[in-house]
């Protein structure tokens, strides 16, 4: 804490400094001598290619993608031709520009993608120099021909090509250049010696900076700010001129009393900067200008890079990542030495009161007489909020925490909002996810790009993680990042798929089975998708369950696919029974019967064939008596027709439909018996040998309490069941009869059970002598 | 059955401490949506609701009117609407078209569908397909399990059975998985996990996930041992008659979420009485595990004493009987209405199953549990179905045949089939299809050419390679293997020994000593041995899928005398009957120890059946 300060540099009015972000996880045996480099903005990826000039064409130079913090993510050897440039794209894909001008894409993890052609009379002339840049319109390429003509495409996503008016005068290459947006337009800035131009769609126009010092005579090297707004100019006579990039301002001039072309130079500028500053590189050499005739200077170990940001540049070098920038006011105002500001008391406060010193409350005392305690809480927070060290972010958090207790009604969304903001920052800045992002970049970024950004590090739990802490709708967040995941895993490899499907049991596998099946079911046509389906059990019972649902038809052509035709013919039984219309119905089943045939079931085709044949009856019945039948099963449909009367109907579909004898025989019973139509009963018994017996004639007549007809059935049962029947209609003493003369124990003691000793004692005593002997034998 | 000695039964676990997380849950949930609000709930989370939070809970927490999901429109003229749902495809849709139907109406509300025990994808998949899926939120209200009685812990998810066995669904394998992990969460972990079967292994390898996502804790463990068990290994046991009393209430009266209906029939009132049966019901608690015929007599005797406990007022002084009123009238009075409607259940039980039909009924089921006189079986099963006698009992008769028959004749599975259609109508092509499927109703073919091949084969080749054929050949062929099970077993005792339905000699009583539930042999078996090993034959037949897995705690030896060591856990993945629990109770009282079942529903035979039928849809 102490040492905040310990790495600013005063310049003018305004510090500077110098935070080490990572110590690069690479291991880069030559630094980046010899590399062509690109690192993205917003603490993007970094791309480098080795020894890539060395133009032998057997050389195969390797391409590596690393992370912010050196980590690997990509690594293949590079095939195609002799690249002039490497550049990240607004949404992180590399594009490699080739001397041909056709300029390859690439996914960060090195995937290909496409390639497009920068057009003929690049390819003819070939590429001397090439600038990526990035406006509202996407990311864009500007190139120079060795016949000296600029072409330029805005968009790589929508290529137009542009090829820019010709620069008066020009021998060689020029000595440097740079693309700007403006009104709407990108132009090229050229400078021919001390000469400068803009070149847009039509004109060349030459231009003069204001004020630019006289001594120059030629513009060596140039840079636009991070926002287009700015241009910085460095001349051979080792001044760097800053102003508008309208050329209409000067904002300062600064001599760098070195004379030597710089390696690379751009804006340190942050929005609300206190002065336009710029940082040139030479070898070994840093330097940050400003308005003020004075300059830091930092020593480079190391061959490095800079990278423009939108509050600072990032530094690499083969070992460190370090970000240079204007200290942030409210950081300023508390940490400068013996600041007075009122965040700086409320930190001192706040010191004191973990000490349990009663200073505590004098210096709080200071800022509330000044009523500065909530400007103080606020300069709090927004300096947590700069701090790349978490220790610092929490003390300043803590100290906010501290003087809100003092404040009645200080909104605490600021507040809570940091907290959470940094907590996903830490956890993005972790050097195993490598994006150094800082505060302000991450807000003007927005939190779906960074989601975007993780997904397409494919860090999904990190990104579900981030949705789900920062509360973000789950159809901008969690749902999609899974969706992007599984699509993923869909796109990756057929195989994966089967892996994933075998694995059935955790739920994210099966949420993740669901989400795939139905990604699928929208990207292959039906006939793959089914040929999928069909070798993932898990995957179909799911997608089956979903249809049963939501997609009947579907389910129909799964088994259609399969040939299923026991399934078909199931389905179309089930469908039948939707149907309130009888023609429909039948269609149904005849569409089953012609799928059992096809499975070779002809017991169900059979049946249904029956089916159908026994609903047209039920409806000519219907129309004809009035009688309600469709519907019912053939028992339910004798059964009816028996009890209103319709035997000959009833008859006919006994004959018909192959019932059984027996059936048919209860079903007369039970219906006569209904009736209570005894006459009947007894002419129906004698028509032939009953197939059932006539214990049930006996058991129906005592259903229907009546004892005097049961009895009638009683000697024609068989001798078997003759007991029974005694018993059924009360007479004891003719079942110890029967069971005496059958002599068997089990049924004497049937008869037994029955006696009550008072009554039947003699009875009694029989039987118990019948049993004796047969139990003897 | 040797016992040497006889231990007290050790204490269970407080299992309401799971109503108490379930309820704070759910209040915190509808808090979420403050203000007032209706609460629409799935019309079978009704009564396990009711038995976390009743309505004075629900209102305190600004519920301002409850309905039942009947998949109709609705009538409710409240701002916020809740739904507290099973996570079903069809009850999302019909929320999705209620939201539909508002917007159309111009008509805004707030909604909230809270999932229970957990969101399933495919259900967000239907909101997202309905547009509607920015207007709700959704939530999970984890409530896992619901403690029935002290020893019953059930999923209250009767589709389980379905969706898993028949449909190939296994989104319910986590759901139990969960229940498993919230157990161990509360009450510590096991030091040994037993299990057969495919859905039970994946339910383990969940409920291993779930362990190592989370951290452990070392407690002192209160149960002992985990015995998982698919339904499908023992498909006989549920479709058995039942006959220990709670069974038989059940089987008669249907036990819902542990409470029965009892109608006027039974109560000799003109009201029909909702009962709780559960150990805190003191008459109950001594007859649930009795033979029926049992029961009778025990209740007649009971109500002596009762009558005797009252008689004790006469010649009492003042001052005895204000002490009698104060301290023992309540309990009689309590005793006695408990005791009529029980004699009164067990009257009605004895009007209908001591009559001849059910006693045919009961001597058919043990000739096939034992395998004699097939041929009177079928008659006596087409009969039945001829008859109309019961659509669920026929089908359960033949589902019985086939599975200790290994499958029909092809003749008798047609024609029995063709006699069923008939009688009940083609719908039931459908169930029959189902029923195949699952293995509970089949035609022998297959299995015998097999069996055919399988020998010629075996000349050729070793014993051990023996094995490994007729591994493949029973999984090909799903052959149910009863008999030889019940060989291996000694599951259906020898017949003609006298069985004294009154002094239980092993777990056949609870079906009249004809039969020891398979399930629960299996669960005394692997005890006994601490493992299977010594039953790869048995495993074999049941077409393996068994494990056996140390926990988590070591040093078993040392913890073997707490009273945790003698609890074991007992998961039904599918389902359970009461007649299994019966038996493991008498198997605990045996052993000394006690079972805790957790299953994913109470089934019997008709439930079973019923879930296989395709009328709904």
């Amino acid at each position: 804490m102490a040492f905040v300060t310990a790495n600013w540099n005063p310049l003018g009015d305004a510090f500077y400094r110098k935070i080490e972000l990572y110590e690069m996880g690479w291991n880069l045996k030559d630094g980046l001598r010899d590399c062509l480099v690109a690192a993205a903005p917003y603490g993007g990826p970094i791309a480098l290619l080795k020894a890539h000039n060395r133009c032998s064409p057997s050389a195969r130079p390797q391409l590596e993608i690393f992370s912010s913090s050196g980590l690997p993510l990509a690594s293949f050897p590079w095939k195609s031709g002799v690249v002039k440039q490497l550049g990240w794209t607004v949404s992180d894909d590399l594009l490699c520009v080739q001397e041909d001008g056709t300029v390859l894409v690439y996914d960060l993890l090195g995937g290909f993608k496409r390639h497009f052609s920068m057009g003929n009379e690049v390819s003819q002339s070939q590429v001397l120099e090439t600038k990526i840049f990035h406006s509202p319109y996407g990311t864009g390429v500007a190139i120079l021909t060795g016949a000296l003509r600029f072409t330029l495409a805005t968009n790589i996503d929508d290529i137009k090509l542009r090829r820019l008016p010709e620069v008066p005068g020009l021998q060689g290459a020029p000595s440097c250049w740079a693309v700007l947006t403006q009104d709407r337009q990108s132009k090229v800035l050229v400078a021919n010696g001390s000469h400068l131009f803009v070149l847009d769609n039509t004109a060349c126009t030459p231009v003069t900076p204001p004020g630019l010092s006289p001594q120059a005579s030629s513009i060596v090297h140039m840079c636009v700010s991070f926002s287009y707004k700015y241009l910085a100019l460095l001349t051979d006579s080792g001044h760097v001129w800053m102003g508008t990039s309208n050329l209409k301002e000067k904002l300062s001039e600064v001599d760098t009393k070195i004379k030597a072309p710089p390696k690379q130079m751009a804006w340190c500028r942050r929005p609300k900067s206190q002065q336009p500053s710029a940082v040139v590189m030479w070898d070994g050499l840093l330097l940050v200008v400003g308005e003020c005739k004075e300059t830091i200077q930092y020593h480079l170990d190391d061959d490095s890079i800079l990278v423009p940001e939108l509050d600072g540049v990032r530094i690499i070098s083969g070992t460190h990542h370090e970000l240079l920038q204007e200290v942030p006011g409210a950081c300023e105002e508390i940490f400068k030495i013996a600041s007075m500001a009122p965040g700086a008391l409320l930190l001192e406060a706040h010191k004191e009161y973990e000490k349990e010193s009663q200073k505590a409350d004098e210096y709080l005392r200071e800022i509330k007489e000044q009523s500065l305690l909530s400007e103080a809480v606020r300069q709090c927070v927004e300096a947590a909020g700069h701090e790349h060290e978490p220790e610092t972010q929490k003390t300043l958090l803590r100290a906010a925490s501290f003087g809100k207790c003092f404040l009645s009604n200080f909104p605490p969304e600021q507040f809570v909002s940091m907290c959470r903001d940094l907590r996903v920052l830490n956890a993005v800045r972790d050097y195993t996810v490598g994006i150094p992002l800082s505060h302000t970049q991450f807000k003007q970024m927005t939190i779906q790009v960074l989601i975007d950004r993780l997904v397409y590090r494919k860090l999904y739990p990190l990104a579900i993680e981030v949705c789900r802490y920062l509360k973000t709708p789950e159809y901008q967040g969690v749902s999609r990042v899974l969706k992007y995941w599984a699509c993923y895993k869909v796109c990756k490899k057929k195989n994966y798929i089967l892996i994933i499907f075998v694995q059935p049991y955790c739920m994210p596998s099966c949420m993740l089975v669901y989400t795939v099946v139905m990604y699928l079911k929208n990207e292959l046509n039906r006939g793959d998708f089914f040929m999928m389906l069909r070798n993932q059990p898990v995957a179909l019972s799911l997608y089956k369950q979903f249809c049963k649902h939501q997609e009947q038809d579907t389910l129909k052509d799964l088994f259609n696919q399969d040939d299923d035709h026991e399934e078909l013919g199931n389905f179309y039984v089930k469908a039948s029974y939707k149907e309130q219309r009888l023609e429909a119905r039948i269609a149904h089943l005849q569409s089953a019967v012609d799928e059992y045939y096809k499975a070779k079931n002809e017991f169900s085709a059979k049946t249904t064939e029956d089916e159908m044949r026994l609903l047209r009856f039920q409806r000519k019945l219907e129309e004809e008596k009035g009688e309600q039948l469709v519907g019912f099963s053939l028992h339910d449909t004798m059964t009816t027709l028996l009890s209103v009367g319709l035997h000959k109907h009833a008859e006919q579909l006994y004959k018909d439909f192959r019932v059984p004898d027996k059936r048919f025989w209860w079903l007369r019973l039970k219906a006569l018996a209904e009736k209570e139509d005894w006459e009947e009963l007894e002419k129906f018994s004698k028509s032939k040998k009953s197939p059932i017996g006539y214990l049930p004639f006996v058991e129906v007549c005592i259903k229907h309490h009546n004892k005097y007809e049961a009895r009638k059935y009683v000697s024609k049962v068989t001798l078997e069941q003759k007991v029974k029947a005694h018993l059924a209609v009360g007479d004891v003493e003719g079942a110890a009869e029967a069971a005496i003369e059958r002599r068997n124990e089990s049924e004497i003691g049937t008869v037994l059970s029955r006696c009550s000793a008072t009554t039947d004692h003699l009875l009694v005593e029989r039987l118990n002598r019948a049993k004796a002997t047969v139990a003897k034998k | 059955m040797a016992h040497t000695e006889w231990r007290d039964a050790p204490e269970l676990p407080d299992f309401s401490l799971l109503k108490r997380l379930a309820r704070d849950q759910l209040i915190f949930l509808l808090e979420q949506l403050p203000g007032k609000k209706d609460l629409f709930i799935d019309a079978d989370l009704m009564s396990p609701l009711d038995r976390i939070a009743n309505v004075t809970i629900l209102k305190q927490h600004e519920v301002d009117k409850l309905y039942k999901v009947e998949l109709k429109p609705i009538v409710s003229s409240s701002d916020q609407l809740c739904f507290l749902i099973r996570p079903r495809i069809q009850t999302v849709k019909w929320i999705s078209d209620l939201v539909n139907a508002d917007k159309v109406a111009g008509r805004f509300r707030r909604y909230k569908i809270i999932f229970t025990p957990q969101k399933f994808y495919a259900c967000e998949t239907v909101l997202e397909e309905q547009g509607v899926y920015g207007d709700v939120t959704t939530d999970e209200w984890n409530f896992y399990i619901l403690p029935l009685d002290d020893d019953i812990l059930s999923l209250e998810l009767p589709e389980f059975f379905r969706d898993n066995f028949l449909e190939g669904d296994q989104r319910w394998v986590t759901t139990a998985g969960s229940a498993l992990h919230l157990l161990q969460s509360v009450y510590g972990s096991f030091s040994k996990v037993y299990g057969i079967g495919r859905c039970a292994k994946m339910v383990y390898e969940s409920w291993r996930e779930l362990m190592e996502e989370g951290e452990q804790r070392t407690r002192q463990p209160e149960f002992a041992k985990v015995f998982l068990v698919d339904r499908d290994v023992d498909f006989v046991t549920p479709l058995c008659s039942q006959v220990v009393y709670e069974g038989l209430v059940d089987d008669l009266f249907r036990i819902k979420c542990g409470t029965v209906e009892l109608g006027p029939d039974v109560t000799s009132s003109d009201k029909s009485i909702k009962v709780m049966l559960n150990s805190q019901d003191k008459v109950f608690s001594e007859i649930r595990n009795e033979h029926f015929s049992n029961v009778f007599g025990f209740l007649s005797q009971k109500a002596k004493n009762l009558q005797t406990a009252y008689d004790k007022r006469r010649g009492m002084d003042i001052q005895q009987m204000k002490a009698f009123v104060s301290d023992e009238l309540k309990g009689l009075k309590q005793e006695h209405r408990l005791l009529s409607l029980h004699i009164g259940a067990s009257e009605s039980m004895m009007k209908k199953k001591t009559k001849q039909d059910f006693q045919e009924l009961l001597k058919t089921e043990h000739s096939l549990l034992e395998g004699f006189e097939i041929r009177e079986c079928i008659t006596y099963i087409e009969e039945h179905i001829n008859r109309q006698v019961s659509m669920i009992d026929s089908l359960r008769l033949l589902c019985l045949l086939s599975i200790t028959e290994n499958g029909l004749l092809s003749k008798d599975y047609r024609s029995l089939k063709a006699q069923y259609l008939q009688s009940y109508g083609i719908k039931h092509l459908l169930t029959f299809a189902n029923l195949r499927q699952l293995g509970l109703l089949e035609e022998q073919q297959a299995g015998e050419t097999l069996t055919v091949m399988e020998s010629k084969v075996g000349k050729l080749v070793n014993d051990k390679t023996v094995g490994k054929l007729t591994d493949a050949f029973s999984s090909l062929a799903k052959k149910s293997n009863f008999r030889a099970l019940s060989k291996r077993l000694a599951l259906v005792p020898k017949s003609g020994e006298e069985y004294d339905l009154r002094v239980p000699r092993d777990m056949a009583y609870v079906f009249s000593g004809a039969y020891i539930p398979l399930s629960c042999k299996l669960i005394e078996q692997v005890l006994e041995r601490d493992g299977w090993t010594g039953l790869e034959e048995v495993t074999r037949m049941l077409n393996g899928q068994e494990f056996a897995v140390t926990g988590g705690s070591s040093s078993s030896e040392a913890r073997n005398k707490t009273d945790a060591q003698r609890i074991v856990l007992v998961m039904f993945l599918g389902g359970c009957t009461f007649s299994e629990i019966s038996a493991l109770r008498f198997l605990g009282k045996e052993r000394g120890c006690r079972f805790v079942v957790v299953t994913t529903a109470i089934t019997n035979s008709a439930r079973l059946l019923e879930a296989l039928l395709d009328n709904h849809a």
